[in-house]
């Protein structure tokens, strides 16, 4: 028999307590997690930024190191190997490559987290003004961003990194002044979708500060879009950077990056010391793939209407 | 009678329409959503508005909470012109005046929790209440509406449309409005829960002694829930008049065919009954007729009226007409 008083008492506790409401990010979490290759790209990206940030305790040289013993024996002496603690072999100075390849791993993911930072922060904010805006202050924001776009801006960053010197800072300021143009577009264009949407005109006739719709109503419905963009904006940043740093215009000695490091071992491979080339290629690559990956899925994740 | 809480004035609004693969620098067309339309409410009334889909009923009721720009005339709100306010008596006429719209889930944040949605304009207009008060208001409004108050932090895609529509009027409603616009709330439900949430609204006017101006393009509903009707065509009030009398003695034309489409629920008295069916579409508003809009579609129409504006008779008590040539109730 069930006790009346029982049932009284578990309807109150099922009417008291509230319930967690599972949000969209929850729901895209899910889905994201279902999806093997994307947790699989997540799992080598974390394990490359720890190999970023902590491969230098196990590093048995210092990066700029330089082994005047090995000078011209490099082929035969700078084989990668555990005794002599080169796990990656050494460079054309005899400098050791695991350390070089920490530092450029960490270097690489640094350009292109800023440059999708500074992307997804300025681009965002400035798309959704001028979408949220509209008219003439739209037409004058968009036309600024198409002018700069049309600038040729490998030129304008190698004539500045030649004005102003070689320098990280430089480099830092060029992607970030051209990452941002592609985002606001993006951003600019999901905007003009959202606010003819009836909460954002319930948000006008309450009365809510236009800065404040942009920030609560606008922003958070874009950001599924933007994410997938900038996870994406990563890579091409790394490109960018490698581009740069292929040239030999990027990153300054004694510092390197997976561009630099590539590029002097491309220039080595004739002399039978293909570990230079293979070490840092590898990171390269595997690091791209994984940000691919996870950007893959993030995209399946957020927008599941779009598959 | 006392004063009108909300007056509309020779109301106009005019879109600016660019043909497709225009100049930058054509004229551009002109679209009259509304023109010249007048209409009182009183304290604690409920107003219908019905017409067809582009008669400019949502325009009216747009213009009326200040989201889309008014062309010509005015609106006074007590007595005050909502073109001649300042920016803060404007938010603080925003307040009191509060829509709920028509598709139930695209006027809510799909982003925020129906706590937080309900609760905007509550924070939005008194910043300073504390976070509990806000909560404790907030579950009371769930609770006002019908909907269980522990479902405070879900969100609304987990809703269905019937709930969703009623987290719409407890947001309308938390701020304690003097006046609600409902832009066809229940059109985008299916009947049962129409009635639901028809009676709620009507419950909720009652006893906060609300003014509300209930746009509908379905007769039956309006007749339901409004004390006086406006039935709108073309952007043009044809008819204004009670409920009772609009429904069951339409004076204009439109009137009369719109009454008509209105189906019986009895099959028999449906097949006999006669009716005069409107025939053609809803005229550009682009290019509206000269004279009387309805006259490319009103059977009775006549040379005249493609001369001048056919002014407002009284066709009753209380009850007025925009044609030339009404029927006259007694």
């Amino acid at each position: 028999m069930i006790n009346n008083e029982d049932v009284t008492r578990l309807q109150d506790a099922v009417q008291l307590s509230e319930v967690r409401g599972r949000s969209l990010w929850q729901d895209a979490r899910v889905r994201f997690f279902r999806n093997k290759a994307a947790v699989a790209g997540l799992v080598v990206l974390i394990l490359i930024t720890c190999f970023a940030l902590f491969g230098g305790f196990i590093a048995q040289y210092e990066p700029d190191f330089v082994d005047f013993t090995l000078m011209g024996a490099n082929a035969y002496q700078g084989v990668p190997s555990v005794e002599t603690g080169h796990y990656f072999g050494t460079d054309i100075d005899g400098r050791d490559l695991f350390a070089r390849t920490v530092q450029g791993t960490k270097i690489s993911l640094l350009v292109g987290i800023v440059g999708s930072l500074v992307a997804v922060i300025v681009g965002t904010l400035y798309g959704a003004t001028a979408g949220y805006i509209g008219g003439r202050t739209d037409g004058i924001m968009m036309r600024t961003v198409d002018i700069l776009m049309s600038i040729p801006f490998m030129f304008v960053l190698i004539l500045m990194l030649v004005i102003f010197g070689r320098s990280i800072l430089m480099l830092f300021i060029g992607i970030g002044l051209i990452s941002w143009l592609n985002m606001a577009r993006i951003a600019r264009g999901q905007t003009l979708t959202i606010k003819n949407k009836e909460f954002v005109e319930a948000a006008i006739a309450t009365g809510v500060s236009p800065f404040v719709i942009i920030l609560r109503h606008i922003v958070p419905n874009l950001l599924g879009i933007v994410i997938v963009y900038a996870t994406l904006l990563v890579p091409e940043m790394i490109i960018f950077e490698s581009f740069i740093s292929y040239l030999g215009l990027g990153v300054q000695e004694p510092n390197t990056s997976l561009g630099a490091l590539i590029n002097a071992g491309a220039s080595q491979m004739t002399n039978g010391t293909l570990w230079m080339l293979f070490f840092p290629l590898t990171f390269f690559l595997i690091t791209l793939f994984a940000f691919f990956f996870v950007g893959d899925g993030l995209r399946d994740a957020l927008d599941p209407k779009d598959r | 009678m006392s004063e009108p809480i909300l007056s509309v004035r020779d109301l106009s609004v005019v879109f600016d329409v660019k043909p497709a693969g225009a100049w930058p620098w054509t004229a551009p067309n002109k679209l009259h959503a509304v023109s010249g339309l007048s209409l009182d409410l009183q304290p604690g009334e409920t107003l219908g508005l019905v017409g067809e889909s582009g008669s400019g009923k949502s325009t009216l009721a747009r213009a009326i909470i200040g989201t889309v720009p008014v062309t010509g005339g005015d609106i006074l709100y007590k007595g005050q012109s909502l073109m001649q306010m300042s920016v803060q008596e404007r938010r603080r006429h925003r307040r009191d005046v509060q829509m709920v719209f028509q598709d139930p889930l695209a006027a809510l944040n799909p982003r925020m929790t129906v706590g937080d949605i309900i609760a905007e304009p509550l924070v939005t207009h008194e910043p300073s209440t504390p976070r509990k008060e806000v909560k404790k208001r907030v579950s009371e409004m769930m609770e006002r509406v019908g909907l269980l108050p522990n479902l405070i932090n879900r969100y609304p895609h987990e809703f269905s449309g019937g709930q969703c529509q009623r987290i719409g009027i407890a947001r309308a409603l938390i701020l304690k409005p003097k006046l609600m616009i409902c832009d066809e709330p229940v059109s985008a439900l299916d009947v049962s829960v129409q009635a639901q949430v028809v009676n709620l609204l009507r419950d909720i006017q009652k006893d906060m002694g609300l003014s509300m101006i209930f746009i509908a393009h379905d007769l039956s509903v309006v007749k339901h829930i409004s004390d006086r009707i406006v039935v709108m065509y073309l952007g043009r009030p044809m008819e204004v008049g009670p409920a009772n009398a609009v429904t069951r003695q339409p004076t204009h034309p439109y009137t009369q065919a719109l009454i008509s489409s209105v189906p019986i629920p009895d099959p028999k008295a449906e097949r006999a009954r006669e009716r005069p069916v409107l025939e053609g579409d809803l005229p550009s508003p682009l290019s509206p007729p000269s004279g009387c809009v309805f006259r490319t579609r009103c059977p009775i129409a006549q040379d005249v009226c493609a001369q001048d504006r056919p002014p407002m008779v009284d066709t009753g008590p209380d009850q007025t007409a925009a044609c030339l040539f009404p029927t006259i109730n007694q």
